[in-house]
């Protein structure tokens, strides 16, 4: 069943596959290199009806295919796209090519395996968010841990071995009761196609356990305290390539989860649980930004940034307001633009000094001036400076959270000026502190450097001057989302029901 | 009528034996000769079973019958068997003048499997039990005059003889209460205790072999033990195929119980017991055939989940999950006992940097534990989503967590096999030399394809497995 003659989703979760097969016989480093470089460019070509057909006045599902799997169980390939996945598959296209950029000279052992890994992981990324069938969902979302743990185990620095299981043994862990959640949808539901489900009712007692199951997977994904640990010692084991993929991607696949399947399927559970939701949401950013401030590794710096920008994230799905959820989706794309470009300059700065340590990279401002340039656009872009991409997307969590509550919003605010106090002084110490070990035989970005950050660059400033396109590409469905999730929640009473007992009834 | 084209792949499987028997009576220079041919007719036999999937019949005064499930269970068995044929003709701790009567035994226990897929009277089933058991007796010691193979066999030998003897007790029974041995008639009987104790006594006890063959928690403990004593192929046939004769059984007889039956409650508890125990035990394993044990124990327990659904759905996926657990075993079994080239057991450390030294061995041994840790897209991921959502709403939703939960308690030590074929660093001193021989991978990568295709298109086999679970229930 399809709308149209091309089946553009499938198109481009297949062709990375298909390239990734073709790798095998390649032999030289060089070629492989080049060939993927090729490949993600095609890939980004394939999806052009994806950026042409894509229609801005709907919240529906577009480019919907679906072919029945296992008719036994209603199992279905069933794939669509929405203004809330729209977004995170443009920013997956956009990523491979950079990650593969980003590779370029700091992977030199088993090239082939590297290259067959992040197509792979493309796939299954698309594939995730385009997913309209519960377990074709989980398929996708099982299936990028593999590449993920591998590129990790690898490629990573020393501590490779001890990163990589702790980042597997979380998040598979975590999303085992997921399983468990979608079974039980299927049961009291009846089928696993998400569009279905959507506009069927659930018990309230229902609803609780499978947003705990749910909510328990998305948020070690993305990952909220006190669930982040695995992320720090991935991000610094990472090579950046893998950095950069999961900043940019995977963390967002948690947020994403939050918005797909929390909100529309468990509507009353997520009001009942939304003030705790809330509360942890603060506590990542506020605990994020003040553990950030204490590192000396930048590298870390950065991943507790994450965990505190992640913590905006959730902040604006759980305050259930328009511009709270506009917030959220912005925050997702923004924070994967700059946080993905931070990794790629950490990523080469210590391909020339060979350390991740601040002390080791002070003073670059002299001798790296188009390389300082960059950093500061990105820097600022992390806090949300007036200007860049994360403002906007920043201040919309904010008026939504004073919106929601005066004092959320009230402790939001040194969260957001936390961000800025560690970038500020990483940036000071980077660009004019007293280089100790800093060579002025370090180049300056090379073309292939400049090729990776310019798009991101590019779309940092373009983001946070006219952020009308992409208002326009999320808001019918972010309304359709809320509409639907006001309609039933508005005058269920919220049952005072116990929460034990796991004989579901279906309303 | 008596239509033999019904039970061609007995028959089959029989001149098999009838052959090797020939030949191990012959002269010496016969005997290396059955490794050239046996692989063959082994492949017949699989394609024979194939071609009998669609009979049915009904045998020697309704004990005997061909019906879905036990064509399904042949299959199975069938596949199983030539793969650890395979297997075992590059056994390296087997005396060249025991390689025919190593076979013969071999063929005889997987055609009692297949007897046993058949039989739904309690004596027959208790028969076929016996000739499947009885040459697995006689394979296990088979290991170069090792000690601790022999010392399996007694173990294997002394736990067995007790079971059975536990599971004929049990038979008498029943016969005594419910005054019949034919499955299709106790059907009908009632196995609440309230109204018929004595056949319920009698039926836990007749399971109870059952539990043994299946190494179900507190039946288990021969299992790492024989495993890690014998020699790899033999432990490669050990840990698979007698499963699927256990388990078609533990299905035709579960067909009569009820979610609300105590019985039942028995199962599901066993169940989690055992995945629970067996998972918690494996984290400790350093050898990687005890760990391959405790994970068939886990996994027996996971085939519970299916048995106490009690309904069409449950039974259906408790033979597909049987099925893609013989071929994912199976597949890390062949990298076991292609990378142990001259028999020794391996430690998790011989398989550092295993995908350096064989990368397809490597390869399909990642594919085989991700799939029994339950990892899409392999058959591992169908098999549990089929037998999970088959169980929910039947009561027993608390052992439906406690399977999840013990799911992500197995990551950990699946993983370290596959962590140590990739991450780790190659060991110096005595290392392994796997096989990398087109008959290694080919084969390998064969296993590795079959358990792949069953996850992505589960639903020809699954179809079938569901209309096994049907025809029982009319």
């Amino acid at each position: 069943m399809l709308e149209s003659g091309y089946p553009v989703v499938t198109a481009t979760i297949v062709f990375p596959l298909i390239c990734a097969a073709i790798l095998f016989g390649l032999r030289h480093p060089g070629a492989v290199r080049l060939f993927t470089l090729a490949a993600s460019v095609v890939e980004i070509l394939i999806a052009v009806p994806l950026f042409t057909k894509f229609s801005m006045d709907t919240g529906d599902f577009q480019f919907v295919e679906k072919v029945s799997w296992v008719p036994e169980w209603g199992l279905s390939y069933h794939l669509g796209v929405d203004g809330i996945s729209y977004l995170m598959i443009l920013l997956t296209l956009l990523i491979l090519p950079i990650s593969v950029l980003c590779s370029w000279t700091y992977i030199e052992k088993r090239v082939k395996e590297f290259h067959f890994c992040l197509l792979f992981m493309t796939s299954a990324c698309i594939g995730v968010f385009a997913a309209l069938d519960l377990v074709l969902f989980y398929v996708f979302w099982e299936a990028m841990l593999v590449p993920m743990y591998l590129l990790i185990a690898v490629w990573g620095g020393d501590e490779r071995r001890y990163a990589s299981l702790k980042f597997f043994l979380y998040t598979l862990a975590g999303s085992t009761l997921l399983l468990v959640a979608i079974i039980a949808f299927k049961v009291s539901g009846g089928t696993f196609s998400i569009p279905e489900l959507m506009t069927k009712t659930f018990s309230f007692r229902f609803q609780c356990w499978t947003f705990l199951a749910m909510a328990l997977a998305f948020a070690i994904k993305v990952p909220m305290f006190p669930f982040h640990t695995w992320l720090p010692a991935a991000h610094v084991q990472a090579p950046t390539a893998g950095s950069v993929v999961l900043a940019s991607i995977l963390l967002k696949m948690g947020t994403y989860g939050f918005l797909r399947f929390c909100l529309p399927l468990a509507p009353e559970a997520s009001v009942y649980f939304g003030p705790a939701m809330i509360a942890i949401s603060l506590a990542s950013i506020l605990y994020g930004g003040a553990v950030a401030l204490g590192q000396t590794d930048i590298k870390k710096i950065i991943a507790y940034s994450s965990v505190g920008h992640m913590g905006f994230v959730t902040l604006g799905i759980f305050l259930f307001n328009v511009k709270g959820v506009q917030g959220a989706l912005f925050q997702m794309l923004n924070h994967g633009i700059t946080t993905g470009a931070l990794f790629m300059m950490v990523g080469a700065i210590y391909e020339r000094s060979h350390s991740r340590q601040m002390s080791a990279n002070m003073g670059l401002g002299k001798m790296l001036p188009a390389y300082m340039g960059f950093w500061g656009l990105f820097a600022f872009s992390s806090f949300g400076f007036p200007g860049t991409n994360s403002f906007v997307g920043e201040l919309l969590v904010l008026v939504g959270s004073f919106q929601f509550n005066l004092w959320v919003g009230a402790i939001t605010i040194p969260g957001a000026l936390l961000g800025a106090a560690y970038m500020l002084r990483l940036t000071q110490k980077m660009a004019w502190g007293r280089p100790r070990s800093t060579k002025p035989s370090w180049h300056d970005l090379t073309t292939r450097e400049w090729a990776g950050l310019l798009p991101l660059a590019i779309l940092v400033i373009y983001i946070g001057l006219a952020p009308g396109l992409v208002f326009k590409l999320i808001d019918p469905s972010v309304d359709k989302l809320l509409k639907d999730f006001k309609a039933r929640t508005v005058n269920s009473a919220l049952a005072e029901a116990p929460l034990f007992g796991l004989d579901f009834v279906k309303k | 009528m008596f239509r033999v084209h019904a039970l061609i792949p007995e028959l089959f499987q029989f001149t098999v034996i009838l052959v090797l028997f020939i030949q191990s009576l012959g002269s010496r220079e016969w005997k290396p000769l059955v490794e050239k041919w046996l692989p063959v007719a082994a492949g017949l036999g699989v394609a024979v079973a194939l071609a009998s999937m669609g009979v049915r019949g009904e045998f020697f005064y309704a004990a005997y019958k061909v019906d879905a499930l036990s064509q399904f269970f042949k299959l199975a068995v069938a596949g199983g068997f030539l793969i650890t044929v395979l297997n075992a003709t590059r056994q390296p701790t087997l005396e060249d003048d025991k390689r025919t009567d190593y076979f013969l035994f071999l063929a005889l226990s997987a055609w009692g499997l297949m007897l046993l897929a058949s039989s739904v009277e309690l004596i027959t089933i208790y028969l076929a039990l016996e000739v499947s058991s009885y040459s697995l007796y006689a394979l296990i010691p088979l290991r170069a005059k090792d000690r601790q193979a022999a010392e399996a066999g007694v173990k294997y030998i002394l736990f067995g003889a007790a079971a059975t003897a536990l599971a004929l007790y049990g038979l008498s029974y029943v016969l005594a209460a419910h005054q019949t041995t034919y499955l299709a008639e106790l059907m009908h009987k009632s196995w609440a205790f309230a109204d018929a104790p004595m056949a319920v006594v009698g039926l836990s006890l007749f399971l109870l072999g059952f539990f043994f063959k299946l190494a179900l928690f507190p039946f288990h403990f021969w299992a790492p033990d024989v495993y890690q004593g014998t020699s790899n192929e033999t432990a490669a046939y050990a840990a698979t195929l007698p499963k699927l004769g256990a388990a078609v059984v533990l299905i035709r007889l579960c067909a009569f119980l009820k979610p609300e039956l105590e019985i039942t409650m028995i199962l599901a508890v066993l169940g989690a017991a055992s995945m629970t125990f067996a998972n918690l035990a494996a984290l400790a394993q350093k050898d990687v055939k005890r760990i391959l044990g405790y994970s068939s124990v886990s996994h027996a327990g996971y085939i519970m989940v299916g048995l106490v659904a009690c309904n069409a759905k449950g039974l259906g996926a408790a033979a597909f999950y049987s099925m893609a657990y013989v071929f994912m075993n199976l597949a890390c079994f062949w990298v076991v006992c292609r990378t142990s080239t001259d028999g020794r057991n391996l430690t998790l450390d011989d398989l550092n940097g295993l995908h350096r030294r064989a990368p397809a061995l490597a390869f399909v041994l990642a594919v085989g534990a991700f799939a029994l840790v339950g990892l899409p897209p392999m058959a591992g991921f169908m098999g549990k989503l089929f037998l999970l959502t088959a169980a929910w709403n039947q009561g027993y939703n608390w052992l439906i967590i406690v399977a999840a939960v013990n799911t992500a308690i197995s990551i950990y030590y699946y993983l370290s096999l596959v962590r140590h074929a990739y991450t780790a660093e190659e060991v110096v001193e005595n290392p392994v030399v796997p096989d990398t021989s087109h008959f290694s991978w080919f084969w390998g990568c064969a296993i590795a394809a079959v358990v792949l295709l069953m996850g992505v298109v589960p639903s020809t086999l699954f179809r079938a497995g569901i209309a096994a679970g049907e025809s029982l229930l009319k």
